[in-house]
């Protein structure tokens, strides 16, 4: 603005960022040090390049009586992708049919999807834990995908951005001869591309970071996700590989990190937009 | 709110909502139904007769000593947690919205946070905080602080509101920055026109206008401190020492699911329900409100 | 290319009549136009016409059929947008592409006729741009030759030139013109700016408040306009309006102010004494040494001429245009040209005679 450096932002900038920098840089620093020093309180901030081969070995370990930790990886990989890829099909279709089309009981539909904002999956854990044992879905993907796909987030944000496309558009690809098929094909999807990204942000951190419903409804280890395993370690009441525990906490925070640092710019417009 | 050019016919989009609704029906409507419904009833000790108690479950709820606690406890640790991740975000956000060199990297270095699950969020502040192995716990030995939140109340309490408050910060950072950069830059210089600087144009002018973000995000985070703090507390301290660290959320789980009380942990979840119902309506009101203006 | 013709079309939005049954036929190659204030049904119209509303009864002949229940893509009807409506993440070629592909056409035969719309608009070099990349006006060009490339039966404009800017706007006023006389093909045009109103249109349809007023050639409705608030729409700076009575057994009317003057195209009906109003054009008002007063309140100079706004003796407020520079003076002498007086009954608003 006038030229002079701006001492006191950087200043306090600098300090937000080593809030969050530093404890991950301990993370992977402890990661590559000798169990035995961490152990006795001598976690240096410095790595031990030496030992970089911690993060491909420590695939392999896995909690007592747990399954392996690329194995973890993998279930949580799968449901986030099926999370994320779920959510924005239902969603997207519904908020097509609701914003697009008159239909009876329209409202009701809306509301219906509406009021799941006011029931999240804590407030209901027992009697869902109940329905989905009725359903047999205990101990089964299925079960630990599916109730966390639909919601009604995802189903207005997709409404707020439909609401916001001009109506001369779609009137245009009428005269053009698009039916409705054909409209959300060729025009609504493209357009709306840059949502539907965001939204694949926002749905795959919030599938890879489920704890609460993972923990009930897939108690078998072979189910087990990393978060879920992560925390498993630590409970223990004698960990003494510190080490190997930093490092698979490292490769349970590398895939959402990675998605949403690639994806940082229509992340955060996604994510303020449709909050409002 | 509501489109001008619309298809025609029905069978479409009753074709198109429904596995949306199919879902919220059987995932949603039905459990929380349920929950309501059992809420009315109690089992016996050995599960097998049920009876109808009305209100009864709800009245003993409310007649527990440890009930109340949990809830005294969850509303200070929801208002410590978000006051401190809000403060923090907003004093972030608002130098992060300075025209400062390299700001691009800064706002990058304090949004990556956003995608640290709760449950990692407990790892990272055990390597901080553990008695044995934990910097910060060294750090407070060597000055003479007695350090082991696993044995302390409050320095377990303190640790899973820093845990806490913590990974929400960089939420609260994306939608202050997002507010700040909404207010009209000639509102701000209107306000330098008018002699306004500093600690005065930012209480007078921006913290007015950036209202709706804060009334937002107050509601955002007290959800977030009641609900998805579970997994930080349960790694932490699974609501110990003793209950210091007990939610309510950590009191439904224990007492639906590993004491198997279904009667009282359905009229916890029922309470939690309209906990949400509540701050949801508050939230629209306000929101409808702002829209009117 | 087609005629069109409209039965006693009638449109309501719930309980609201927008349009009270218009009757208008459209001769094969023309461009009418459909000029009024905003509010008075104009787009609705427009919109029955292209299928995106249903009408509440009437019918919409085209080309002998009645298609005021068929969806748009059945009608064989383009249309330009206010807005342009372009698809955004489409190149130009796509935009324009896109119906036809709809339609199923070859890709030779697209090819063809986007290249002929393109060459015709000068929109060649474009043609792999996306919208966003376009100025206005050649966004507005790509929205022209999405319609041309159709071949449709009926072109419909809608304010197509209302988000350009003044030069533009006269500039690609004559490329509509033009294009529409060259392809031939039969229009309507909706605008609510009566400069396009009267440049563009083989013949002008009135609208006020749901009901068509006035059906005719520009020059006609210029003329003749047929009540008072056609009158007073067309023409800049507006036909000024004032109360006088019929006098000396309808041959002259008296103003208000006491003026006598003659009609010069005969009398009109009715006794002495009956309400009228009296239209006179700023421009039709002289200034002549043996007419009456007017108070000036302001001057405003267009350079080639001169509008002065004042006041009668009796209060009435009047607007003049002379010639060149306009007096120094405060006050000047003015006449009326009796034969470019409109007439109007006080009541209704029409015209008498």
């Amino acid at each position: 603005m006038n030229g002079r450096v701006d001492w006191v932002a950087h200043g306090v900038l600098c300090c937000g960022v080593l809030l969050f920098v530093l404890p991950l840089w301990l993370l992977l620093a402890g990661a590559t040090q000798d169990a035995g020093a961490i152990s006795r309180g001598e976690l240096s901030l410095l790595p031990d390049l030496r030992n970089l081969g911690v993060f491909w070995s420590v695939l392999n370990d896995r909690a007592p009586g747990g399954a392996p930790v690329w194995h973890m990886l993998l279930v949580s990989a799968a449901m986030a992708l099926a999370i994320a890829g779920g959510k924005i099909i239902i969603s997207l279709l519904s908020a097509y049919a609701v914003t697009f089309f008159r239909f009876p009981f329209r409202m009701l539909c809306f509301w219906t999807i509406f009021i799941t904002l006011m029931l999240p999956v804590e407030v209901r854990i027992v009697p869902t834990y109940a329905v989905m044992a009725d359903f047999g879905l205990i101990n089964s993907f299925t079960g630990l995908a599916m109730p966390l796909i639909a919601s009604a987030t995802a189903t207005l944000l997709f409404r707020q951005v439909f609401v916001a496309v001009p109506d001369e558009l779609v009137e245009a690809a009428r005269m053009d001869g698009a039916g409705p098929l054909r409209f959300l094909r060729d025009i609504l999807l493209p357009v709306s591309a840059a949502n539907m990204a965001a939204l694949f942000v926002i749905v795959f951190v919030y599938g890879w970071n489920q704890y609460l419903w993972p923990l009930l409804v897939a108690t078998d280890p072979s189910l087990d996700t990393i978060v879920i395993g992560i925390v498993k370690m630590i409970g223990q009441d004698s960990v003494t590989d510190w080490n190997r525990v930093m490092a698979t906490a490292v490769l349970a925070l590398l895939p959402p990190v990675a998605v949403v640092l690639l994806m940082q710019r229509w992340f955060v417009k996604g994510l303020t937009e449709g909050e409002k | 709110m509501e489109r001008r050019t619309i298809f025609a016919g029905w069978v479409l989009p009753v074709l198109l909502v429904a596995p949306q609704l199919l879902l919220t029906v059987f995932f949603f409507l039905w459990p929380a139904g349920r929950a309501m419904w059992t809420s009315l009833e109690r089992q016996d000790a050995f599960g097998i007769r049920t009876e109808f108690v009305g209100l009864d479950n709800f009245a003993d709820l409310f007649a527990d000593p440890l009930y109340l606690d949990s809830a005294v406890r969850t509303v200070g640790f929801c208002a410590a947690v978000a006051v401190l991740a809000m403060g923090t975000a907003l004093l972030l956000a608002v130098f992060a919205d300075r025209d400062i060199r390299g700001r691009a990297i800064y706002r990058t270095l304090l949004i990556w946070p956003y995608a640290i699950a709760p449950a990692i969020a407990a790892v990272l502040w055990v390597l901080l905080l553990h008695p044995q192995i934990g910097l910060v716990a060294h750090g407070l030995k060597a000055i003479g602080i007695l350090w082991d939140y696993k044995l302390n109340d409050a320095q377990a309490m303190t640790v899973v509101i820093l845990a806490s408050a913590w990974k929400q910060v960089s939420y609260n950072f994306i939608f202050f920055l997002a507010g700040l950069q909404s207010i009209p830059k000639a509102v701000i210089e209107a306000a330098r026109m008018d002699g306004a600087r500093g600690w005065r144009r930012f209480r007078t002018i921006t913290l007015p206008l950036l209202a709706p973000t804060m009334f937002f995000l107050i509601v955002v985070n007290i959800v977030y401190a009641a609900f998805d703090t579970f997994a930080t507390i349960q790694a932490l301290t699974q609501g110990g020492p003793g209950k210091a660290t007990e939610t309510l959320m950590l009191k439904v789980y224990r007492d639906g699911l590993i004491n198997l009380d279904l009667g009282s942990s359905s009229a916890q979840s029922v309470v939690l329900m309209l906990g949400i119902v509540v701050l949801t309506a508050l939230q629209f009101r306000f929101i409808g409100r702002r829209n009117a203006e | 290319m087609a005629t069109l013709e409209l039965q006693d079309l009638r449109k309501s939005f719930g309980t609201t009549p927008v349009l009270h049954g218009i009757d208008l036929a459209l001769r094969d190659g023309e461009m009418l136009v459909i000029v009024g204030a905003s509010g008075c049904g104009k787009s609705t119209l427009l919109r029955l016409v292209a299928g995106l509303e249903v009408p509440t009864s009437g019918r919409i002949v085209l080309d002998g059929q009645d298609v005021a229940r068929r969806d748009p893509a059945e009608r064989d009807i383009a249309m330009v947008f206010q807005n342009y409506a372009l698809y955004p993440h489409m190149s130009v070629f796509d935009n324009m592409a896109y119906g036809l592909k709809i339609r199923g056409l070859s890709k030779d035969d697209i090819k063809a006729r986007v290249q002929e719309a393109a060459d015709m608009l000068g929109l060649g070099p474009l043609l792999d741009r996306k919208p966003r990349q376009l100025s206005g006006g050649q966004r507005q060009r790509v929205a022209m030759g999405r319609a041309i490339v159709r071949h449709p039966k009926l072109f419909l404009f809608d304010e197509p030139l209302s988000n350009l800017d003044a030069k533009l706007r006269v500039t690609m006023r004559a490329e509509i013109k033009r294009l529409q006389r060259r392809m031939g093909v039969t229009s309507l045009y909706v605008t609510h700016d009566q400069v396009e109103a009267m440049t563009l249109g083989d013949r002008l349809l009135v609208l006020h408040q749901g009901v068509a007023v006035q059906l005719a050639t520009p020059m006609e409705v210029f003329e003749r306009p047929a009540n008072t608030y056609v009158a007073g729409f067309i023409g800049a700076p507006a036909m000024n309006l004032l109360p006088g009575t019929l006098s000396h057994a309808g041959s002259a009317v008296t103003l208000g102010n006491g003026m006598l003057v003659p009609f010069a195209d005969g009398k009109r009906d009715g006794a002495d004494g009956r309400q009228l109003t009296i239209g006179i054009r700023p421009e039709h008002i002289r200034l002549d040494h043996t007419g009456v007063p007017m108070q000036i309140d302001l001057v405003e100079p267009l350079g080639s001429e001169t509008v002065l706004i004042g006041r009668l003796p009796d209060g009435e407020l009047l607007s003049v245009k002379v010639p060149g520079r306009g007096p120094a003076t405060d006050q000047v002498m003015i006449g009326f040209d009796a034969a470019a007086l409109h007439v109007f009954d006080a009541a209704t608003g029409l015209r008498l005679g």
